[in-house]
């Protein structure tokens, strides 16, 4: 087993613990750091996959960013911790149970279908890593246009968000 | 990994160690140097009695530190309690690792660049780890079971978004311009003149950068989130003894990394005109190093000086200065910049153009604000003090 190996295994099984603990914790917070955890594992495993600029990104955004607000609003709402018998009720309990078996299936169809899938066998480029620069040559000369229309999507997101805000103060007045 | 040179482990295992400890001392010598600069600033003598000129001072407050009885207060979230001044301290010891603190070595017949590791997202991580620097406050805060304590994360978390986002844009001109995100290369890209700094090429956005740099450390006119007149003592307020002192350390160290991080992206890094090539393999390397420390030292005492110098922002006047001000200059100078450098290709145009540019978007902004302010109700020209030039322009 070399090193890659073992980082491997640390990271993926801090990346599980992570994830269960984020459903299994009964206060938000405690939640909300759990999710940080896994982010932080997954960024490693971006990394062991050389995609460096995506494990930054990765901490920048989720970690940084999202998740500060995450904590931001629970600590503004003040919300409490979760009631033993749970917040589910029995309609959502089947969604999730549904939805679940779809997600395990689909999990078993990549793991068994991943060995020849080209994605992968691109990733594992000559260097064994993606630059930023790399990243940057992609974006604005094969995916010039989904990327245009993706920041385009965003902000219409922002001006909505931007509305929204703006009627309900005006109301209030 | 096997093939890997005896040499080079030992060597980064000494960097390690040496600038960890050199940090470590930093933060002691800091706490030193802000108590007499500050006395000598309001006349003042400050601590002078531990040691030749107080010096050993530090040392008598960590004592003072270690000896206090820990006190956690029953009604905090104790895990969380614990857990945060640490979540403070570990990302503001592990920025530096990435920071050029000198050019190189030659040793053993093999060249050690002063710097821990030099890898090619060198500025995305300091973004990356800075950033997460907020959890601590927040969740020393939030964990304190106090409402000051909460005010003061609050404040925080939302201060830390606002100027992240200026921090971030900031430098994107300096990458176009070296087409690299590793420190080294920005530092290498930088002359051995002041005029060839990039401070002065992107003018705005090293002032930009700066700012939210203070910002980002919590400083006056920063420190919303432990304004004693408001909080008592803002996130800290529960915090005693050695924990106390984590957050304090932490504040220091990211005082001493962010100088440390401006040195290299604007200020020339180890280059200084006449010791380029002074001394052999060895003492050039030394000298760049004694350079870099030089020059974040000048840049902390600029910390010191700020802090008496300019009063707290209010909070609204914290989120417009952030929003209003520093986020438009940072965003014309990537447009500035990158227009420019690809029409003139010279870094003197470059630099005109964004220093008019952002006076231009600077006096546009003000114009705006003083125009869609509506007049206050009460004319308060009897008053003895006047409205502040920040006041006016909301």
């Amino acid at each position: 087993m070399n090193a890659e190996q073992i980082l491997f295994i640390l990271f993926g099984a801090v990346s599980l613990i992570g994830a269960v603990s984020v459903i299994s914790f009964r206060h938000p917070i405690y939640s909300a750091l759990s999710l940080v955890v896994t982010f932080f594992a997954q960024a490693g495993l971006f990394i062991l996959l050389g995609a460096h600029f995506v494990a930054a990104v990765q901490i920048i955004v989720y970690a940084g960013a999202i998740m500060v607000l995450f904590l931001f609003v629970i600590m503004l709402l003040n919300l409490g911790t979760l009631s033993a018998k749970g917040a589910l009720g029995p309609k959502l309990k089947g969604f999730a149970v549904i939805l679940g078996i779809l997600l395990a299936i689909e999990g078993i169809y990549i793991a068994l279908n991943s060995a020849n899938d080209t994605a992968v066998a691109a990733a594992e480029s000559a260097t064994g890593t993606t630059t930023t620069y790399d990243i940057g040559k992609l974006l604005f000369n094969e995916y010039l246009l989904p990327f245009e229309v993706t920041s385009l999507i965003l902000l219409a997101a922002l001006i909505g968000v931007i509305v929204l805000v703006k009627r309900e103060s005006q109301e209030e007045n | 990994m096997e093939n890997f040179p005896l040499v080079l482990v030992l060597s980064s295992i000494v960097k390690i160690l040496i600038i960890v400890h050199l940090l470590i001392i930093g933060v002691m010598i800091m706490i030193w140097a802000e108590r007499r600069v500050s006395g000598w600033m309001q006349d003042r003598l400050g601590p002078n009695r531990v040691g030749p000129q107080g010096l050993l001072q530090p040392i008598a407050d960590g004592l003072k530190f270690m000896f206090k009885e820990d006190i956690i207060p029953d009604h905090v979230d104790k895990p969380l309690y614990v857990l945060a001044p640490a979540m403070l301290l570990v990302p503001a010891l592990i920025t530096v690792a990435v920071v050029p603190f000198g050019s190189s070595i030659e040793l053993f017949g093999e060249t050690i660049n002063l710097q821990i590791a030099d890898i090619n997202i060198g500025i995305l991580y300091i973004l990356a780890i800075t950033s997460l620097g907020v959890y601590g406050v927040v969740l020393g805060a939030w964990a304190s079971n106090n409402k000051y304590s909460l005010l003061g994360g609050l404040r925080s978390s939302a201060q830390m978004i606002s100027y992240e986002l200026t921090l971030g844009l900031g430098i994107i001109g300096i990458l176009m311009l070296t087409s690299s995100l590793s420190l080294r290369t920005i530092a290498i890209e930088q002359g051995a003149y002041p005029w060839q700094w990039n401070f002065l090429i992107h003018f705005p956005a090293f002032l930009a950068f700066t700012t939210a740099m203070f910002a980002e450390t919590n400083r006056l006119p920063f420190d919303l989130a432990e304004a004693e007149q408001e909080l008592v003592a803002g996130y800290h307020t529960e915090y005693s003894s050695m924990k106390f002192a984590m957050f304090f350390m932490a504040e220091y160290m990211n005082m001493i990394v962010g100088s440390a991080v401006t040195v290299t992206l604007f200020l020339g890094g180890w280059h200084f005109f006449g010791l380029e090539n002074v001394g052999g393999p060895v003492w050039s390397g030394l000298i760049s190093f004694g350079i870099f420390f030089v020059k974040t030292a000048i840049f902390l005492f600029g910390f010191i000086w700020v802090r008496w110098t300019l009063p707290r922002f209010r909070y609204d006047q914290l989120m417009n200065f952030g929003w209003k001000f520093l986020l438009p200059i940072a965003l014309t100078s990537i447009v500035v910049t990158g227009i420019l450098w690809i029409t003139t290709n010279s870094r003197l145009v470059v630099g005109i153009g964004n220093a008019i540019s952002a006076f231009i978007v600077v006096s546009i902004v003000a114009g705006l604000l003083v125009m869609t302010t509506p007049k206050p109700a009460i004319q308060e020209n009897d008053s003895r003090f006047a409205p502040t030039a920040l006041d006016a322009v909301e």
